[in-house]
């Protein structure tokens, strides 16, 4: 850690968690001025190295000298709008610093292959500013900075899904959905965050908590977290606010879909975890009350109706997507437990669970540059013909049944230990039932994968081997390896969840 | 009862603009309206906001005369800076900052601040929105919901011959 | 130099290694048997090993995956048995998997291979495991990949096969054996096997225990109790050797010496007998022994035939592990060495009829036996050893079993013991009869079986006869644990 944190020269370092924000949104600009698409990849590739670079000593500094506090522009808060790194953040920063760079080498070929060409730099333009709205919705400690960074995300976000109807007109409606449900849940958010304003007179997250403790809570701020809670979880695609999420992960560019499965929902669903534990106290009754009657019963619902619709898919990528609301399930889950084991569970299935999809979406975006592949029929065979992608998509979607040997295994391990702990015999068992759900609809693409033999070719030929581009495969299997690779060696993904958990939850 | 309404009675016009805005968003099949009801919903918000700000009896947050000996400079950030803390309609907070500024009643600028931010984002939203309607309009040529369900439904089971 | 740490590594590395052997000598497939076969021969050398040390318990430390969850081999005469049985007796099928892959001209005989390195690897695993955790681990390998090896032939029926046999084992472990395996790490704090119960040592009541034993019972799906079997008799597409080695010995097996080590070392046979449903459970395997018989004796494919044989003589060892005596869970550690001898048997035999003539029915196989001799002998010596007589060596464990029962308090089950030994000779023997003694079909075989498919089984036969007069030996190896755990659990109670 000492390592991490002397990475950077001390100048650079004292400013890192402004740098992280900052640096994409200037890019963008500079991106969006490149003259071709090659030349914006570059640029988005620096910015996302320096990202990573930025998030692994964010990292080093706080587990070694602690919380920092930046206060933006040198106006101290809580009046001035304060960045604010714990142990909380720091693990969604690392995720989205690290995957994001990930998926930006997977963007090259992926992005030549379905952008047109003059797009190709204000795609990533867009993308960078969708980076930058995510990691400042990570670190800022000021509320209203949270909607302003949230809708930075968002609204790029609905440009670069859009951008999928180059290969399909769906993607279309679906960022359109998207942009009206979205825009919905950020509305809701900000009316809840003006009625905590109402009540404390402040922005400042830390500077809420506190005076809500003192004050006490009535309601004003009951309406706020209701705002607050369904806003966020639209973002979150909470059960039964995930409607935009299947299309626009079905129709988005491959790129797209990969980056936002393993980032953007989490970031939210980050957010949620603040608002709900640091803002309001876990404690007090209506948030006790709505972890058992709301998150818990919400997440079993959506671990077992989302699963459901995901074995009936006939899109591999919207199969994936309701997989993905059935899993944010399983993170709402472990938030409604209440307890830091369930939300230290809940913490580690979402970097677990962006390990997978992350793989998982980049594996069907080989697939789909190579072979045009969108369809679950049209996975037939690909393990004949591009089995190097194909295996990497088995290791990560056995990881998403829970099988041992993946990291799958150990977020559910945690998951039903934490509801053990917390007598939820019912959870348990929703839990299994949940994972047979996904092995229903993750056995459905492997035995295409690899029981049925691929379509002839043209001419009768037998279909050739074709190997995806290494920069599609390098990242892809590098995440397929950290599935098995965080199985042994679980340490610094449950270490980092603890951390979370404890962080807010004020435990050992 | 009345009472408590006519105290609260800034929130009934938003709350009435909010509910249509929602419900225009939810009847319509038209996306272009659509919009219309979404902005409609985001205007309420703001509505929201601003008159959170409103202290009765304040002036516009603009500091008069001159006031203070000292640092012109210093005064304008503490008082920006309790307008901030303590400017949330709440009455003793409102005194307090009052009796920093001079005796001086002061709106809660704030608000303010904060809505001109919701409304570029807002307008940035009304922006995509519109021009995914216009690149919708050219690519199945209409912008009626059914119509697109079913141009999307056709192609579903089209393709899954 | 030669530490019994390395040579537990080693139960691991050589089929490893194995298999990576047999996939890059693809091409070359002499090679590639050869490559199995010494791998198979190195393994059974090194299992041995383990036998003799297996009474010192060496450990070795796999991974340390988190604070409190290790993967961990630790050495206990039961897991070494296992594992010798397993490894012994894939020598001798890897020479009829040669006879038989090539005799049928099969495709893909690499992936076979090197898959069938795998299981046996995983197999060893789940023997020499130190604790569930890493047994459920193994146990889950063994299944993912027996897989590919069930489904070898590719057509319709072996791909439905495949599906039941997957989603019923998959299903049923995490299902129930993964909430099973979470919940004994929250009440004991750990998943190691220790002497004498890991629960019962943790002072578990009853009740709870009651409850996580159903659940390890139905959870162990590959026990094939009622009713969770279906997998075993669909698993009867996959080719003769698959049928013989796997769902005669390493998988089938696998579960019910899962059984056994968890009724041993999780539970501890006090605990056991305290729960409220290991009564209802040794009676549902009373039952499984009884049905799976009198279904064995409606079909007429063989492999079927002794497909429900094999779910029959599974529930003896889990009606052993319910019965918590001593004796039945000493016989029910027997029954996993002698019924692998002896349905590897009669797998081998139903694989070589089926080589030599394409014949899969009973009823096709009229008069078989005069064209080969030495085979339909080596059967009826397997059939003899499963109905239990003497002098073969399935007789032991029907033995212990009864005077298990007897001792424990459930007579009436003997009934079911001897009413199954009864169905055996029904439903096993008419083949021999039929095969010596009616009148050929046919003038002479299409042709003539290769070497290598007749002499495996002969070899097997010949070894049901010595284990008959080695009880001796295995008893006073296999004594021991149950002895000293039912003290033990005594003492802790």
């Amino acid at each position: 850690m000492d390592m991490l944190a002397s990475l950077l020269p001390a100048g650079i370092a004292v400013h890192a968690p402004a740098l992280i924000v900052v640096i994409p949104l200037i890019m963008a600009a500079v991106a969006a001025l490149m003259p071709r698409g090659i030349f914006a990849w570059g640029v988005t590739l620096a910015t996302a190295i320096a990202v990573a670079v930025l998030s692994l000593n964010i990292l080093g500094q706080v587990s070694t000298g602690g919380v920092i506090s930046y206060a933006m522009g040198g106006w101290l808060p809580p009046v001035g709008i304060e960045l604010r790194v714990d142990m909380l953040n720091v693990p969604l920063l690392l995720l989205v610093g690290i995957v994001g760079l990930l998926c930006v080498i997977y963007a090259l070929p992926s992005v030549a292959d379905e952008i047109a060409k003059k797009q190709q730099s204000l795609f990533y333009s867009a993308f960078l500013v969708c980076f930058a709205g995510l990691l400042g919705v990570t670190i800022t400690g000021d509320a209203f900075n949270v909607f302003v960074f949230l809708e930075i995300s968002s609204i790029s976000t609905y440009t670069i899904i859009a951008m999928g109807a180059g290969k399909d007109r769906r993607a279309l409606t679906a960022s359109y959905n998207y942009l009206v449900l979205g825009t919905i849940g950020a509305t809701f958010f900000v009316i809840g965050v003006g009625f905590l304003y109402m009540a404390t007179g402040t922005l400042n997250i830390a500077d809420m908590a506190a005076v809500l403790e003192q004050n006490g809570h009535d309601r004003v701020t009951q309406a706020a977290f209701a705002f607050i809670v369904v806003g966020l979880g639209l973002k979150a695609a909470m059960f039964p606010l995930h409607v935009w999420l299947p299309n626009a992960y079905a129709f988005a560019p491959n790129f797209v879909t990969a980056f936002l499965a393993s980032t953007a929902t989490k970031v939210a669903f980050y957010a949620l975890i603040r608002f709900v534990f640091s803002v309001f106290h876990p404690e007090v009754n209506f948030v006790a009350m709505s972890f058992t009657w709301l998150f818990a019963v919400v997440g079993v619902i959506a671990m077992m109706v989302a699963s459901v619709q995901a074995v009936f898919q006939t899109d591999a990528r919207r199969l994936l997507a309701y997989s993905s609301v059935a899993q944010v399930g399983y993170m709402m889950l472990g938030l409604g437990m209440g307890t830091a084991a369930g939300l230290s569970a809940s913490m580690l299935h979402l970097m677990n669970h962006a390990l997978m999809k992350g793989a998982l979406f980049m594996a069907l975006g080989a697939f789909a540059l190579n072979f045009g592949v969108r369809r679950v029929k049209d996975l037939a065979g690909l393990g004949q013909t591009m089995p190097a992608s194909s295996a990497a998509f088995t290791v990560a979607s056995l990881s998403l049944v829970g099988v041992p040997l993946t990291v799958g295994f150990t977020s559910k391990w945690y998951l039903v230990t934490a509801a053990l702990e917390r007598g939820w015999w019912w959870a348990v068992a929703a839990l299994m039932i949940s994972s047979l759900l996904a092995l229903a609809y993750v056995a459905r693409l492997l035995s295409a994968i690899w029981m049925e033999t691929p379509p002839a070719g043209k001419a009768g030929l037998a279909p050739a081997r074709r190997l995806a581009p290494w920069m599609v495969l390098a990242p892809m299997s590098l995440l397929a390896f950290a599935n098995i690779y965080f199985f042994f060696h679980a340490d610094p993904l449950v270490g980092l969840a603890r951390a979370a958990a404890n962080a807010v939850m004020g435990g050992n | 009862m009345l009472e408590i309404i006519l105290e609260r009675f800034n929130y009934i016009p938003i709350i009435i603009l909010m509910m249509t805005g929602l419900y225009v968003v939810i009847a319509t099949g038209n996306l272009v309206k659509r919009l219309v009801g979404l902005s409609l919903f985001q205007t309420s918000v703001f509505l929201l906001y601003i008159t959170m700000g409103k202290v009765f009896g304040g002036q516009p947050p603009i500091i008069v005369g001159d006031y203070h000996g000292e640092d012109a400079g210093h005064g304008a950030e503490a008082a920006a800076g309790h307008g901030a803390e303590h400017g949330a309609g709440a009455a003793d907070h409102a005194a307090e900052a009052a009796q920093h500024a001079a005796e001086i009643a002061y709106s809660n600028p704030l608000p303010h601040v904060l809505i001109l931010t919701a409304i570029v984002v807002g307008v940035a939203t009304l922006a995509v929105g519109l021009a995914l309607v216009v690149r919708i309009r050219e690519a199945y040529g209409t912008i009626e919901d059914d119509a697109l369900n079913a141009a999307d439904y056709s192609l579903e089971t089209g393709s899954a011959e | 130099m030669w530490t019994p740490e390395l040579s537990l590594a080693l139960a691991l590395a050589i089929p490893a290694i194995g298999g990576v052997a047999v996939a890059l000598l693809g091409k070359y497939p002499n090679l590639r048997e050869g490559a199995t076969l010494v791998s198979a021969v190195l393994l059974a050398l090194n299992v041995a090993y383990l036998v003799e040390i297996a009474p010192s318990h060496p450990v070795l430390e796999l991974a340390n995956l988190a604070p409190g969850l290790h993967l961990v081999f630790r050495l206990e005469p039961l897991g070494a048995l296992f594992a010798a049985v397993a490894s012994g007796l894939w020598i001798v099928n890897s020479l009829y998997s040669i006879g038989y892959m090539r005799g049928n001209g099969e495709k893909n005989q690499t992936r076979f291979y090197v898959c069938f390195c795998i299981a046996i690897g995983a197999a060893m695993g789940v023997a020499l495991s130190g604790n569930l955790l890493t047994m459920f681990l193994f146990y889950e390998v063994l299944t993912l990949s027996t897989y590919p090896l069930v489904t070898h032939k590719g057509d319709e029926n072996a791909k439905r096969g495949g599906k039941i046999y997957l989603s019923i084992l998959l299903g049923a472990s995490i299902g129930l054996l993964l909430p099973a395996v979470i919940a004994t790490h929250y009440l004991a704090g750990s998943t190691d096997f220790v002497a004498g119960g890991l629960l019962a040592v943790n002072e578990v009541t009853p009740a709870i225990a009651g409850v996580l034993l159903v659940l390890f019972a139905f959870g162990i799906g590959k026990a094939a109790l009622m009713p969770v079997h279906p997998w075993l008799p669909n698993a009867m597409v996959a080719p003769t050797p698959v049928s013989a080695l796997l769902h005669a010995v390493a998988v089938v097996k696998a579960g019910v010496f899962a059984m056994l080590k968890v009724g041993t070392y999780i539970f501890g046979p006090a605990l056991i007998a305290a729960t409220p449903t290991s009564d209802a459970l040794a009676w549902i395997a009373g039952i499984s022994i009884v049905l799976s018989s009198v279904v064995a004796m409606t079909k007429d494919n063989l492999k079927a035939r002794l497909a429900f044989s094999t779910v029959s003589q599974l529930s003896y060892v889990t009606l052993g592990v319910m019965l918590a005596s001593p004796l039945a869970m000493l016989g029910g550690a027997l029954q996993i060495v002698m019924h692998a001898w002896g349905k590897i048997t009669l797998f081998m035999s139903a694989g070589a009829i089926y080589t030599a003539t394409k014949k899969t029915e009973i009823s096709q196989m009229a008069g078989l036996g005069r064209y080969m001799p030495w085979l339909f002998i080596a059967y009826t010596v397997g059939a003899l050893s499963i109905i239990g007589l003497p002098p073969l060596g399935g007789t032991w464990p029907k033995l212990f079993l009864m005077q298990g029962a007897w001792e424990s308090g459930h007579g009436l089950l003997i009934v079911a013991l001897v009413a199954s030994s009864i169905l055996n000779v029904a439903y096993l023997l008419p083949l021999s009869a039929r095969g010596f003694f009616s009148a050929p079909e046919e003038a002479k075989l299409k042709k003539k079986p290769p070497m290598l498919v007749i002499l495996p089984p002969v070899i097997t036969a010949a070894g049901v006869l010595v284990l008959f007069f080695l009880i001796g030996p295995l008893r006073d190896y296999l004594a021991p644990v149950f002895l000293s755990s039912s003290l033990a659990a005594e003492a802790a109670l």
